[in-house]
């Protein structure tokens, strides 16, 4: 384990190597920024016409939009893992005695940030098309702490899966698994409408608890126990996402 | 504390495999400090299997690997201080410029940020790639991206650089530049190890070449060593027709080094006497109408290499065909 914590000045000049590539990196940018801007605008005045909500349809798809947002952009953290593996770096920075943690949290932190910046600009897009959350700003600190936790939960699983997959291409396969994991949920249409087989999966999915969560901070309605599994299912997956990297860098690269 | 006499590097019976497959079945090699040294091998060999195991970067299935007095299982951190790796493709971030990706190298290795920036600067100046720092290594060209790898391999100031196939798809002239660096690395006291497949490589820059066949060692020693050891000269001789090649062929029996029948060409090891060889040519062709020409040359590296490993080396007759 001493290995894991080591000189934590190194993590510091990852993350900015990472954050760095990914200001740079513009396709990947505008891709984790105009797709989901282009399914809010899909939803909203393609679909949001014929899907009843009981409000304004932005005013309940933007949280789902949002999340689908913060994990599409937080999976392809999978992608750039397994192109530092296969191209080199990650066995150069070993020889150097770059610990695990430092290359993995360059990867993940880069993430976070990289993801924030974006959701507060499909935030920004969502309120140009009418969406008018809340005026309580101590829960949109709320709000931005649970994206945050999601986000730094999906980047580290997704760092995990990178650490799996042999070529990047693979790699990008988390990110469709991401980009899915909100329609059978409520992030689209409420789920009560779904057939009980898909509510059955869709009420005890990760991803449910955040958009209630998310929904009601924003939203100001009653949020029920929707927090307190949403910070259950987020801290569970970012746990069994660190153990489960560490083994597999130690499988991987020694 | 390592002693004057501790080796750069030292394997005793180092034992791999992968799934099943042998790679290396108990390789016994030593470098000296300060020296270059060359891993001459065909595809295959091991070559780069040793210095993966060497740079920390996978454990011996057997045996035990020493750098620099170090276990590189027991101690690998304190090996990981005392080397640099530069592998077979260029480890660097591409939409990084090169200053960027040399500076970060610096401070991954401790230095603070102005003085990585001054190191960055110096090798930057120092592997002709000033004027290039502040681009996108994306933008590089293949000679420019290894001489960066080089670089970036250096600025540790590691004791024990382990260079695998560092001139792998280089034209002639950066792979020039790049044993020039060598060259000077090896002056300023760094210790080389270098795998190739290119004889001539090995030939200019190595003090001593270490032949790998079959994940053992095969033969050490200076190329003019290998060379003396392995058949000091060849006798080229050229048939008139190919029953004439048949026939000199069977009377040469297993003393036949290389033969070419597309070409009638055979060769023979000799010490290149004048009585040996006229001896040899009345032996083989006593009517003298067989032998239109012959040649008397100096064996190379390649004649050693086909002697120890039974093929010639992949990449030179590569080159030899069209590069």
């Amino acid at each position: 384990m001493s290995e894991l914590t080591a000189r934590p000045g190194d993590a510091l000049v990852m993350v900015g190597r990472c954050v760095r590539l990914s200001r740079r990196n513009t396709d990947a940018l505008l891709t984790s920024l105009l797709l989901p801007v282009i399914l809010m605008l899909l939803f909203v005045y393609l679909f949001g016409g014929a899907i009843d909500t009981g409000s304004a349809y932005v005013t309940y798809v933007v949280p789902g939009v949002l999340l689908l947002c913060a994990g599409f952009g937080a999976a392809t953290t999978a992608v750039s893992v397994t192109t530092d593996l296969t191209n080199g770096v990650v066995e150069r920075l070993r020889t150097m005695d770059v610990g695990a943690t430092a290359i993995l949290a360059g990867h993940v932190v880069a993430s976070v940030v990289r993801n924030s910046v974006s959701t507060v600009l499909v935030l920004a897009v969502a309120v140009a098309i009418g969406f008018r959350p809340a005026l309580d700003p101590p829960r949109w600190l709320a709000a931005a702490g649970v994206l945050l936790l999601f986000l730094f939960a999906v980047s580290w699983l997704s760092a995990a899966f990178g650490l799996l997959a042999r070529t990047p291409e693979a790699a990008n396969g988390f990110t469709f698994l991401v980009m899915f994991l909100p329609y059978p949920s409520s992030a689209f249409v409420p789920v009560e409408t779904m057939p009980s087989w898909i509510r059955g999966f869709a009420d005890h999915q990760p991803v449910t608890p955040v958009i209630e969560t998310l929904r009601a901070l924003l939203l100001a309605t009653p949020a029920g126990s929707a927090p307190a599994r949403a910070v259950a299912w987020c801290l569970g997956i970012l746990v069994v996402a660190v153990a489960l990297s560490a083994v597999l860098f130690r499988r991987r690269v020694g | 504390m390592e002693t004057v006499t501790t080796a750069a590097v030292e394997t005793v019976a180092l034992r791999k495999s992968f799934g099943g497959v042998v790679v290396l079945d108990g390789l016994t090699m030593r470098v000296a400090r300060g020296s270059v040294h060359a891993l001459l091998g065909p595809n295959g060999a091991g070559k780069t299997t040793t210095v993966r195991i060497l740079a920390t970067l996978a454990a011996p299935d057997g045996g035990t690997a020493r750098v620099l007095g170090h276990d590189v299982v027991r101690d690998r951190r304190r090996v990981r201080r005392t080397i640099s790796l530069a592998g077979q493709h260029a480890a660097l971030d591409d939409h990084q410029t090169g200053a960027e990706n040399l500076e970060m190298m610096a401070r991954l290795t401790g230095v603070p940020r102005a003085a990585a920036r001054r190191r960055a600067a110096d090798l930057l100046d120092r592997f002709d790639l000033a004027a290039a720092g502040g681009r996108r290594v994306v933008t590089y060209s293949g000679g420019m991206r290894r001489r960066l790898d080089l670089a970036a391999s250096l600025v540790g100031q590691p004791s024990v650089i382990f260079l695998d196939e560092p001139t792998t798809g280089l034209d002639p002239r950066s792979r020039r530049g790049l044993w020039e660096v060598v060259g000077e690395l090896a002056g300023a006291g760094v210790t080389v190890l270098l795998t190739t497949q290119y004889l001539e490589e090995a030939d200019r820059l190595a003090d001593r070449i270490s032949v790998l066949h079959g994940g053992r060692l095969a033969a050490e020693g200076t190329a003019t060593e290998l060379k003396q050891r392995f058949g000091a000269h060849r006798l080229e001789l050229t048939l008139r027709d190919t029953d004439r090649f048949a026939e000199v062929a069977r009377r040469l029996g297993d003393r036949v080094a290389n033969r070419d029948p597309a070409r009638l060409e055979l060769e023979v090891s000799t010490d290149g006497t004048g009585p040996r060889v006229r001896h040899l040519l009345d032996e083989v062709d006593p009517d003298r109408r067989g032998i239109t020409r012959f040649h008397v040359r100096t064996a190379t590296l390649d004649d050693v290499f086909l002697t120890l490993t039974g093929q010639s080396a992949p990449a030179d007759r590569r080159e030899a065909a069209g590069v």
